[in-house]
């Protein structure tokens, strides 16, 4: 089976199952893993900081908060957290122009909140594929802990 | 007013969001009619709230290959604008402006082509809100994406991701040979969704 997590969504799954999010531009996919019971979570985190915004109702939203929550949600599913290793991809900047946009320069930052959120929480981050221009689709098996990243006009490529 | 909100504003927001689309897509209608030098129709464009997670279902799903316009707007009013329609739609407007040179594979004309295709459709609509509100509007250049919807849309779904849980955009259906239907999303700055309310008189500013 083949787990969805949409636009500021998160899901966690089980081998042989596997989870995937489509169409990642700005925001960041990231993956929790704990090889040993091959139990993982994903996150797809739209913006860097809750803090400075106000949560609402939806941790998974923003990079702090998001991490925090699918961690507990994989190690509900039986996921051990002192095994637990990071993957991310996503977080590239889909547009420029002439104005220095903040928001437009997002992605680089949605991926950095993710970063030092990781090591706030002792979790190694293993793999990445971040930045550049375009979009991803990313699906992870949590069997052999490959993340797979297609993108338009590009060959697919593991982490 | 500061602690507006998307969800406390976008009950009269969407009422502005309607009228601009009436006006916007018809000024759109005209400025293409003459660009492509043929014969095209409209029909009532619809204001569509999404919540994020089916912001991808849009379409066809957020791997379907798009063609995205992206400006930024500064003057009374500062935010931006996505100008959004499928890949094959976008190659079908570039090969009509430029006859049979146009290519499949969207290189450097096609694209130039396609960014002053959304640089007047675009302006129809700024031109309609400019309008409307007796604001002073300028848009920046366009830059341009082809890629997945989710991708492209994940720019406006970010902005409007400070304010709340929705994005709003209006769906223009124009039409020639083929139907054409059209994505316009217009993310204002908080402080501009208030200028663009008190301008219209909704709310007083």
């Amino acid at each position: 089976m083949e787990v969805k997590v949409g636009m500021a969504d998160m899901n966690v799954c089980a081998s042989p199952d596997s989870i995937i999010t489509l169409g990642l531009g700005s925001c960041v996919g990231v993956v929790l893993y704990d090889p040993s019971t091959k139990i993982c979570g994903m996150v797809h985190v739209m913006l860097p900081d809750s803090t400075t915004i106000g949560v609402g109702n939806n941790p998974a939203k923003f990079a702090d908060t998001g991490v925090d929550a699918v961690l507990e949600m994989a190690i509900k599913k039986g996921a051990k957290r002192e095994r637990m290793v990071a993957k991310i991809a996503g977080g590239a900047q889909m547009f420029s122009v002439n104005k220095d946009s903040p928001m437009l320069r997002v992605g680089e930052r949605n991926v950095a909140a993710v970063k030092a959120k990781l090591k706030e929480l002792g979790i190694r981050l293993i793999a990445e594929d971040t930045g550049n221009n375009y979009g991803r689709t990313v699906i992870f098996y949590p069997e052999t802990g490959e993340y797979l990243i297609r993108a338009i006009g590009k060959e697919p490529m593991t982490i | 007013m500061s602690d507006l909100t998307l969800e406390s504003i976008s009950t009269q927001y969407f009422d502005v969001l309607k009228e601009l689309g009436n006006i916007g897509a018809g000024n759109a209608t005209t400025a293409l009619a003459s660009l492509l030098q043929c014969k095209v129709d409209m029909k009532v464009p619809q204001v569509l709230t999404l919540d994020f997670k089916d912001v991808g279902t849009l379409l066809g799903g957020e791997e379907q290959v798009m063609a995205g316009a992206y400006l930024a707007v500064e003057g009374d009013i500062t935010g931006s604008i996505l100008f959004l329609v499928k890949k094959d739609i976008a190659v079908h407007l570039v090969k009509k402006l430029m006859g049979d040179m146009a290519s499949e594979d969207f290189g450097e004309m096609e694209r130039s082509a396609f960014k002053e295709i959304s640089n007047i459709i675009t302006g129809s609509y700024l031109n309609a809100l400019a309008t409307l509100t007796n604001l002073t509007i300028y848009p920046s250049i366009p830059d341009l994406a082809i890629d997945m919807a989710g991708a492209i849309l994940s720019v406006p779904a970010i902005e409007f991701g400070i304010m709340g849980d929705k994005i709003l955009l209006i769906q223009s259906q124009i039409s020639d040979d083929i139907d054409i239907d059209g994505f316009f999303i217009m993310i204002p700055d908080m402080e501009s969704y208030e200028k663009i309310l008190s301008a219209l008189g909704i709310i007083s500013g």
